[in-house]
């Protein structure tokens, strides 16, 4: 435990050479979420997340796409310490209208992420997954595409805001989120995965949930949510009142900054730096307050 | 309001449509949508001109949003959607289908471009 901490501190220490960190606060918590304080709730813990690896991909914007998510199993497995647990928020696999190939780019990435030392996973559905046959062959794939998990002081729920194509959450899911939260105390904190932002970051750019709005409403309840997603393929921070939002690099190919350019279109390849704008983030959770420290890990130049 | 949402008012019109308003006849522009298009992509219309948008898809559900001026009608196939338009500022206001429909489905975008 103490070897957890000093490493884990000196790691944070050190990023500032390979990687950006961002605290996300969680603070002033002070009792854990979880039932009875025990020795787990007070265990600092990291867990690493993963995103839009759009298995099955091809096609210029990442010429290499059959090696990006067994390399970045590979940086996973090399990390100096295992994580607790592994979260893949969402497009797992590249859209296809054949649904054989579907289910066929899922079994396949899932093969390979069974190469992961972590065996503790996470996942959740994006729009490739999920949208075209409402999140059918995602759950048979990988089971239900929201749920929530408690995890050493901090309650989890993931939503999924995909499996309507109209990139709703529905007021179904919508009352299954207060239900699960019902028991949480407000002070306590709570981190949501999903996998497009809750927040309208850039509708036009179809960078929102239709109904996100409801949610972070519903949200702004608990004084410390922190929610982590992906979709815009891109590292990106924001708040919307106390809630931070703080989006994944992804696996496959960056696209630009929002609405920084006339049209969305993915980053173009550079040879000389094939792995540019990928990543995937490490979240450490520390202290009685379970604050959040981010570190954010590029898959350039094997750092 | 926003300046982007007082630029146009939008009515969606759900299977009907009033054939004019006072004085001032409604044009209907017929807009198809399918994977992964819209034709025509680019609309031209006229401040102060009420037009009524006609979408039809021509094969799935699809949407249309234009989010700068709080559109965001979904088309379902067999059943045009209609939605109102009177242009008070010019300006050139992108729309793209918000329904996720595949592999093209980035692209299909197009634009709104209100003339003085």
């Amino acid at each position: 435990m103490s070897s957890f901490k000093t490493n884990r501190r000196q790691f944070i220490k050190l990023i500032g050479v390979g990687g950006a960190v961002f605290a996300s606060g969680l603070p002033g918590v002070r009792r854990a979420f979880g039932g009875p304080k025990s020795r787990n709730a007070a265990e600092d813990f990291f867990f690493v997340q993963l995103s839009d690896t759009h298995w099955g991909f091809s096609g210029p914007p990442n010429p290499e796409a059959e090696n990006t998510l067994k390399e970045a199993v590979a940086r996973v497995n090399a990390l100096p310490q295992a994580a607790d647990f592994i979260v893949f928020t969402g497009d797992l696999t590249h859209t296809t209208d054949d649904a054989a190939v579907r289910r066929k780019r899922m079994a396949e990435f899932k093969e390979i992420v069974s190469g992961l030392k972590v065996k503790t996973r996470y996942y959740m559905p994006g729009e490739h997954d999920a949208s075209l046959d409402a999140g059918k062959a995602f759950q048979e794939g990988f089971g239900r595409t929201h749920y929530s998990f408690d995890h050493k002081g901090v309650h989890f729920s993931v939503l999924d805001n995909v499996s309507d194509p109209e990139a709703k959450l529905g007021d179904a899911q919508i009352d299954w989120l207060r239900g699960d939260l019902k028991g949480v105390p407000a002070d306590a904190p709570v981190v949501i995965f999903t996998h497009r932002p809750l927040f309208d970051l850039a509708p036009q750019w179809d960078w929102a949930t239709k109904d996100g709005a409801k949610a972070i409403d519903l949200l702004g309840h608990w004084k410390h949510v922190t929610v982590f997603y992906g979709h815009i393929h891109q590292e990106h921070h924001q708040m919307t009142g106390d809630i931070a939002h703080h989006a994944a690099k992804s696996l496959i190919f960056p696209l630009p900054a929002p609405m920084s350019v006339a049209k969305k279109a993915p980053v173009a390849w550079d040879p000389e730096h094939p792995r540019r704008g990928l990543g995937f983030r490490e979240i450490t959770a520390s202290g009685p307050e379970r604050a959040l420290a981010l570190k954010e890990d590029s898959m350039e130049g094997g750092k | 309001m926003t300046r982007a949402a007082s630029a146009v008012l939008a009515i969606l019109l759900w299977g009907w449509a009033p054939s004019a308003t006072a004085g001032k006849p409604e044009r209907v522009i017929h807009i198809t949508a399918k994977r992964f298009e819209f034709a025509p992509a680019t609309i031209e219309l006229k401040v102060g001109e009420p037009v009524i948008l006609e979408l039809s898809s021509l094969d799935r559900k699809h949407g249309f949003a234009a989010p700068d001026l709080h559109i965001n009608a979904v088309i379902q196939p067999g059943k045009p959607t209609r939605v109102r338009l009177v242009p008070d500022r010019a300006g050139t206001f992108e729309f793209h289908c918000s329904v996720f429909c595949g592999s093209g489905h980035e692209d299909m975008t197009g634009q709104l471009v209100v003339r003085p």
